[in-house]
């Protein structure tokens, strides 16, 4: 028979030890006797060999970290019920990863509780300012935890609370933080901590953020467990709270509005003016877009893609719709299929272009984190002509170029298929020139000879549009 | 007569326990040995909870409650009597910061009515991040709610200083917001939430020098809608949520049960909050994002487009489509598993995991952490298979709790 003693202070490193020279001597768990604290000695027990033996022990990351936690359990049967695992897995080194193994559902179980006792120290530790005479300025805490925890939970408040000094009294120990240094020491008698100033307002803000209409009880005492309240001054509170939640909830109710202020009715006035006017211009007609209902497509877009560009070029050109990258950012053609037009502009030496859309909001179902393209229905089309008759209006090009099958609808209401028209012009109803062309995006549809055949007859369609525009200025 | 900061602290965190967000997890790790105050990363921590059952993990407070618009479901509209305070910036920096060496809080969340102008106020509200940052190296956490109508640039800078950054897009329906909130204009809030999340993916990507740019709100962005204030129903709610998600890269949707409010608008029905549907309302929007549901999957079970109040939305799912059970434990994929009621994410991971060492039987399952009182009818192991009792008629009858639990609500 082995007995080992363990300390209330570093029984992590003390346990460690003595398992790792256990289990390099083969010794069975139900031979050794782990105890807390020490004192008397009840059993004529063997001495530790005094070397390591022969077996070097072995440990997996899960079964390590696991045993961090497990050790600090309050249980008398832990320290025993972790050796055996230890020993077990010398052997039986897939048991510990089975959720459904009975002794690593318990350790499971037990490191929880500890985890969970540490988060609570976190949480519930309370501070109260002490006088100090250095520039540091010093604190102190009397904390219960469940577990034995005072070594594991504490590095935590040295990181958080750096620049001051603390103290942090429990009944198993005590952590104190001094210039910069962590030091334990053992249980002392409770310190008198004197009452802090900031406290009340600290109560103030508890009864406050407090919603009488919302009352949960079991939510509230199932994560804050009644175990913790004594040393948490704001749990005072809770009885007073609880007798008036029925009665606010009342007084709420029963409240009748109230006239406005006197000081409401001149600041509603001063928001209301300034609402847009009529429509005499390119820059009023975007401003009138920018609240578009004509259709249900603002519900879920983003924002009105107005066109960009010189407004007094002589060139339009027109897409489908704008893409997700255009209803982020509110600028039209600045996704990938901007991209492809950018290029083929600047590779034909495209002059001044207005660039604008057919629909002006987004259309797209979501998909997980993305937005996936949906073609816009004629009547959506329909609907946004209003605004593409206006850019037209204002803008005057001389040449418009409608990319893709939904701009060529909308600009001369014929949605007959594009493939045929490509490259041939046509006239909207007001008796204006149209080319036709494909829609960058789908020449990024496309893959290998199609695509660039595609890509070749947008730029070839594009550098007819700039020579067009060109004839006609002269 | 002048209000003492007591006064304006008890005014300014009733104002603002409207808003239910209270997450400090999340954010880059960091802490206070190498200066300044405080620790942030990892899980957040719940200082203390309410009577409510919500916890405290943030100082929570309106930099003021004076405002100018005139919002229907809100207590601190224009047009209400209620009592009007504000802090000066350096109340709050000293608020936070004395609460915080008391391990009260893990941070300040920071929201205001609306003064003067949308600029100014945001304006005021980014200095205050900004003192805690750089004049006093606070650490800890920050969630600023921004106000969707003050200029880009200013939400730019509100994002260096701020671990999250939220945007309330309050009601569920454009024309509601219209409604009830007549200052307030949709596409605005919308691109508000459009500019944070393009900041975002700027601040993650390299510049061609390679260096990475200043980390913008590393927590992310979320935002609030409030249930019960309209006629919209579950369906509505979710296919918005889901657009959020998908358009702005949020973190977290959060549902508030329209409340009661002193000096209630006449324009709003006095109504109990609806608790238990922002509970299934939470449940679902759980399901949408880790489970792989879809809206219409969810709300097809109710004809009128509301979740199941008795039920929770997955157990709803599968009694309206038994076609899919029982399935087979030790067979089914990740995805038909996290379907069955009663299996989270995390019992089917383990369920994955125990496959690897044999047979998973019923006795595992229980021992896994699986919730077996509402599996057992969907679920079959070597040794046990529910047999009729998946078709059964009065199975949704078995699963519902008894009636008297409901009245709680």
């Amino acid at each position: 028979m082995y007995r080992i003693d363990l300390p209330e202070l570093g029984f992590a490193e003390r346990w460690r030890d003595a398992t790792r020279l256990l289990l390099s001597h083969d010794i069975a768990p139900d031979a050794i006797i782990w105890r807390f604290g020490g004192g008397g000695d009840l059993f004529a027990c063997d001495p530790l060999p005094g070397e390591v033996g022969p077996r070097r022990a072995t440990v997996s990351r899960p079964l390590n970290d696991l045993a961090g936690s497990v050790l600090c359990h309050q249980e008398a049967e832990v320290p025993a019920l972790l050796y055996s695992a230890f020993h077990r897995h010398q052997s039986d080194r897939r048991a510990i990863a089975n959720p459904a193994d009975p002794l690593t559902r318990r350790l499971e179980r037990l490191a929880k509780a500890v985890r969970r006792d540490i988060h609570k120290m976190h949480a519930f530790v309370r501070f109260r300012e002490l006088p100090t005479e250095t520039s540091r300025r010093r604190f102190g805490a009397w904390f219960e935890p469940e577990h034995r925890i005072v070594e594991a939970a504490t590095p935590f408040f040295a990181k958080r609370f750096a620049d001051m000094d603390w103290t942090i009294a429990t009944p198993a120990g005590v952590a104190r933080f001094e210039n910069g240094a962590l030091s334990f020491h053992p249980a002392a008698q409770r310190p008198d901590v004197p009452e802090d100033a900031c406290e009340s307002l600290w109560a103030t803000y508890f009864q406050n953020i407090f919603n009488p209409a919302r009352l949960h009880l079991k939510a509230m005492q199932s994560e804050m467990p009644k175990k913790y309240w004594k040393n948490m001054p704001e749990t005072q509170l809770i009885p007073e709270m609880l007798a008036q939640a029925d009665r606010r909830v009342a007084a709420m109710r029963a409240a009748q509005p109230a006239s406005p202020p006197s000081r409401a009715s001149g600041i509603l006035k001063r928001l209301a003016e300034g609402a847009p006017g009529s429509v005499d211009s390119l820059e009023a007609a975007a401003d009138a877009a920018r609240v578009c209902r004509r259709c249900g497509l603002c519900e879920a877009a983003t924002q009105t893609v107005w066109g960009r560009g010189d407004p007094s070029a002589p060139l339009m050109i027109v897409g489908e719709q704008p893409g997700d990258a255009e209803d982020l950012s509110g600028q039209p053609f600045v996704g990938p299929a901007g991209k492809v037009l950018t290029e083929a502009m600047g590779e034909v030496g495209t002059g001044p272009v207005w660039l604008t859309n057919a629909v002006k909001h987004f259309k797209f179902t979501p998909r997980g984190k993305r937005r996936l393209h949906q073609t816009p229905s004629r009547d959506e089309v329909l609907h946004c002509r209003w605004w593409l008759d206006l850019e037209r209006k204002f803008v005057k090009p001389r040449l418009t170029v409608a990319l893709g099958a939904t701009a060529a609808f909308a600009l001369t209401g014929n949605d007959a298929p594009l493939a045929p028209r490509r490259g041939t012009i046509e006239r909207t109803p007001d008796g204006g020139q149209v080319l036709l062309t494909w829609h960058p995006s789908y020449v990024l549809r496309l893959t290998g000879e199609s695509a660039a055949v595609a890509r070749r007859s947008l730029k070839v369609d594009l550098s007819l549009a700039r020579r067009l525009v060109a004839e006609t200025s002269g | 007569m002048r209000r003492t900061l007591q006064d304006k602290l008890a005014i300014l965190s009733d104002a603002a326990k409207y808003d239910a967000s209270c997450a400090s997890s999340g954010t880059t790790r960091r802490d206070s040995r190498s200066g300044g105050i405080g620790s942030a990363g990892g899980s957040g921590i719940c200082h203390a909870y309410t009577p409510d059952g919500r916890c405290i993990s943030l100082l929570k407070i309106l930099m003021t409650n004076f405002c100018i618009f005139d919002c229907a479901y809100c207590v601190n509209r224009v047009s209400s009597g209620v009592e009007r305070a504000r802090f000066t910036p350096a109340e709050v920096v000293s608020l936070t910061l004395e609460f915080y060496r008391r391990n009260y809080i893990e941070g300040l969340f920071l929201s205001s009515g609306i003064i003067r102008s949308p600029d100014d106020t945001m304006a005021d509200m980014v200095r205050i991040a900004r003192m805690l940052r750089r004049d006093h190296g606070f650490k800890g956490y920050i969630h600023l709610k921004s106000i969707p109508e003050a200029s880009p640039e200013l939400i730019e800078e509100a994002g260096l200083f701020a671990d999250r950054l939220s945007i309330n897009i309050e009601l569920p329906k454009d024309a509601s917001t219209r409604a009830l909130a007549p200052q307030k204009k949709p596409e605005t809030i919308r691109a508000a939430m459009a500019n944070v999340r393009l900041a975002r993916d700027a601040s993650r990507e390299r510049t061609h020098t390679g260096k990475r740019p200043a980390r913008f709100a590393p927590a992310g962005q979320s935002t609030q809608m409030i249930v019960g204030a309209d006629q919209a129903n579950d369906r509505d709610i979710l296919s918005t949520s889901v657009r959020l998600y998908a358009g702005y890269d949020l973190k977290r949707v959060y549902y508030s049960a329209f409340s009661p409010i002193p000096e209630a608008s006449a324009a709003l029905p006095l109504i109990r909050p609806p608790l238990m549907r922002e509970h299934r309302l939470y449940q679902a929007d759980w399901l949408l994002r880790f489970y792989g549901f879809d809206v219409n999957e969810i709300t097809a079970p109710t004809l009128d487009g509301n979740l199941d109040l008795k039920v929770d939305p997955k157990l709803a799912w599968a009694l309206a489509n038994r076609g899919v059970f029982p399935v087979d434990v030790n067979l089914a994929d990740r995805d038909t598993l996290l379907r069955v009621p009663g299996f989270g994410t995390r019992t089917v991971s383990r369920i994955l995991n125990a496959r690897r060492s044999g047979l998973v039987r019923y006795g595992d399952l229980l021992k896994i952490g699986a919730l077996m009182s509402k599996a057992k009818p969907f679920v079959l192991t070597p040794d046990w298979s529910p047999r009729a009792m998946t078709d059964a008629d009065d199975l949704k009858a078995r699963l519902e709790p008894p009636p008297e639990q409901l009245s709680l609500f």
